[in-house]
């Protein structure tokens, strides 16, 4: 019972490691390269959330020293955050322009038809 | 020159960064060459000076934008990441010559510049990871040598390059994202992202909140580990290795992984072993096991491949394996072998994929049966495969030997005699492997397609023949390498709680 209340009470990190790991899941369980692409992005979306959900205070802005504030939001993981988005845009990109490439070059995007192209040869 | 000189470890960053853009404005092949090539020499310069001045007068601490640390990103330079820097830059100079016939032989011609570009960001983030001091800034530079490698192994001719890149993406950025969660978890209990400032509070962090930092240890192992590809996490490299450009394959072997290992060493050493008991966890014990497991599994899977470039890729997996030994053994000697290895397999590995670059360029294949008599017409660059393979085996008089020697000394040290002969077993794997290529290539009746081929230009020839070199100069004199890592090792070791 106190492990419920105790889930129910962090249910924003229930919430993160249930992405993590469907996000996880789909990158080692699906053949297809878009699907692949899109549970990375799950997968790596899910950690911005790590990041940012222990910096936000409720009821918190942000540091602007003014003596009308006295609660502030930890402004440091938003902004590794924000670094962390572009990698991770710069990551689906990359990864669906070689998906782009894979298809002009095997006509195919599942993992199991390219590798079975490969093996006649 | 004196007002450059304080900034060196912001230098070694910016100029292969600024090298980059410079690169991919270039519209000809050539041109984008010679940038990469003056920003490759250019390197070596700052980091020996770098090496120099963390040799005499102790680490480095460089406040980038003049911002104080813990606040500000720190680029902090001890004995060991100079030493990384120095391998990788020295190894960038070294080879770089290498590159122009051998890539416009093996790429388009209209994607040369991009080549160019791709192989400077890859620098950028490779010196930046070794230079950094803070976890978060280490992990950017992690993502601009990753995605920047990507496209290295996709500009490979064999289609199969492109799922190698992608397969290699997608494990690469599971990898990447771990070391941040990772990160993140000690953030949370740390505030900081300041190495050194992690280790002073990691300690307080481990008396309250120990199953996080356990959890945050566990996550920076597997992610690193799958950069550096420590077996069972190797299934990217092989793939990659066989279809990337043969000149990508060398810069990898002797760079990417390498730096990895710094990065391992690095939280394993300064940040985690400095703050808790590292050798009260069974850390230790896991890398040894998953070590030997590389040494013989890896060896014996490359002693089955017909593929040049794939069997030598299993063979970076098993002498990845002798480098996290060392690790694992974590004492002096050990470490130091472990340390010292890597800058002689970072020599010997580059030294072989230049010679398969070259038989590529003359016209030769790299399936084996392909190399029938190869090195009746290529004399010169089988002889410096010959030796670099002979420093794989470890035989004495090349600087394999120098390493497993160490490695032996560290696991007697430690007690454990059967580590000594399991060293020497998978030793004697790898003259199964290196032999058959040496018999097939010096032995045989050359086969009609390479009745033509010579030694390559100089060009291509002087780089592997100056590796090779390096690896028999490093069998003998032993005070550079042996030196600086047993100076590395033994801050290390002193680091430690």
């Amino acid at each position: 019972m106190e492990t419920l209340v105790n889930l129910a009470q962090h249910y924003n990190y229930v919430v993160t490691i249930f992405l993590m790991l469907a996000g996880l899941y789909i990158v080692i369980a699906r053949g297809n390269m878009i699907k692949k692409l899109i549970g990375l992005s799950i997968f790596q979306t899910s950690v911005y959330l790590l990041y940012i959900e222990p910096a936000k205070i409720i009821g918190g802005t942000a540091p602007i020293i003014d003596p009308a504030f006295k609660v502030y939001s930890n402004p440091l993981p938003h902004v590794l955050i924000l670094t962390a988005i572009v990698v991770g845009v710069a990551t689906i990109a990359l990864g669906l322009a070689l998906v782009v490439r894979i298809n002009e070059a095997y006509g195919t995007v599942e993992e199991a038809e390219v590798l079975e192209k490969d093996r006649d040869r | 020159m004196s007002a450059v000189w304080p900034h060196l470890p912001a230098l070694q960053v910016v100029v292969p960064l600024l090298g980059a853009v410079l690169a991919a404005f270039a519209r000809s092949g050539r041109t984008a060459f010679v940038i990469a090539l003056l920003v490759s020499w250019l390197m070596p310069v700052f980091a020996v000076a770098i090496l120099r001045q963390t040799l005499t007068a102790g680490a480095i601490s460089y406040h980038l934008g003049g911002w104080e640390p813990p606040w500000g990103i720190e680029y902090r330079v001890d004995v060991l990441n100079a030493y990384v820097i120095a391998l990788v830059s020295i190894v960038g100079a070294a080879i770089m010559p290498f590159a122009r016939r051998s890539i416009a032989f093996e790429i388009e011609g209209w994607r040369e510049p991009w080549f160019y570009c791709m192989y400077l960001l890859c620098l950028t983030g490779l010196l930046g990871i070794a230079i950094t001091g803070d976890a978060f800034n280490a992990f950017v530079f992690l993502e601009i040598s990753s995605l920047s490698t990507y496209v290295l192994i996709a500009l490979g001719a064999n289609r199969r390059a492109l799922l190698a890149a992608f397969q290699y993406l997608i494990v690469g950025t599971i990898g990447a994202t771990f070391y941040v969660i990772g990160i993140g978890l000690v953030y949370l209990v740390t505030g900081t992202l300041n190495v050194v400032d992690m280790a002073a509070r990691l300690g307080q962090a481990w008396l309250s909140q120990p199953q996080t930092v356990i959890a945050a240890l566990a996550f920076i192992t597997v992610g690193v580990s799958l950069k550096l590809a420590l077996f069972p996490l190797h299934s990217w490299l092989p793939n990659a290795y066989a279809y990337a450009p043969s000149w990508v394959t060398a810069f990898l072997a002797a760079t990417a992984t390498k730096v990895a290992i710094y990065l391992l060493v690095r939280f394993y050493f300064s940040v985690f072993g400095a703050a808790i008991e590292i050798g009260a966890l069974p850390i230790a014990d896991i890398i040894v096991v998953l070590s030997l497991a590389a040494m013989f599994i890896a060896s014996a899977i490359a002693t089955f491949e017909s593929d040049l470039k794939r069997m030598l890729a299993y063979s970076s997996v098993a002498q990845i394996g002798y480098i996290t030994l060392g690790i694992g053994l974590a004492n002096q000697a050990g470490l130091t072998g472990g340390l010292v290895h890597i800058v002689n397999h970072a020599l010997m590995k580059a030294a072989l994929f230049l010679s398969v670059g070259a038989i590529l360029y003359r016209g030769g294949g790299v399936r084996l049966e392909q190399l029938a008599g190869v090195g009746r017409k290529m004399p010169l660059t089988m002889a410096a495969f010959t030796i670099a393979g002979l420093g794989l085996i470890g035989v004495p008089g090349t600087s394999g030997f120098i390493s497993k020697w160490y490695l032996a000394v560290g696991a007697i040290d430690g007690g454990s005699w059967f580590l000594v002969l399991l060293i020497l077993g998978s030793s004697l794997i790898s003259i199964v492997y290196v032999g058959r290529v040496l018999e097939i290539a010096w032995l045989r009746e050359p086969a009609p397609e390479i009745a033509q081929a010579g030694d390559p230009p100089l060009s291509m020839l002087l780089p592997t023949l100056a590796l090779a070199a390096a690896t028999i100069y490093f069998g003998f004199d032993t005070e550079l390498t042996v030196g600086i890592a047993g100076e590395a090792a033994k801050s290390l070791l002193g680091g430690l709680r």
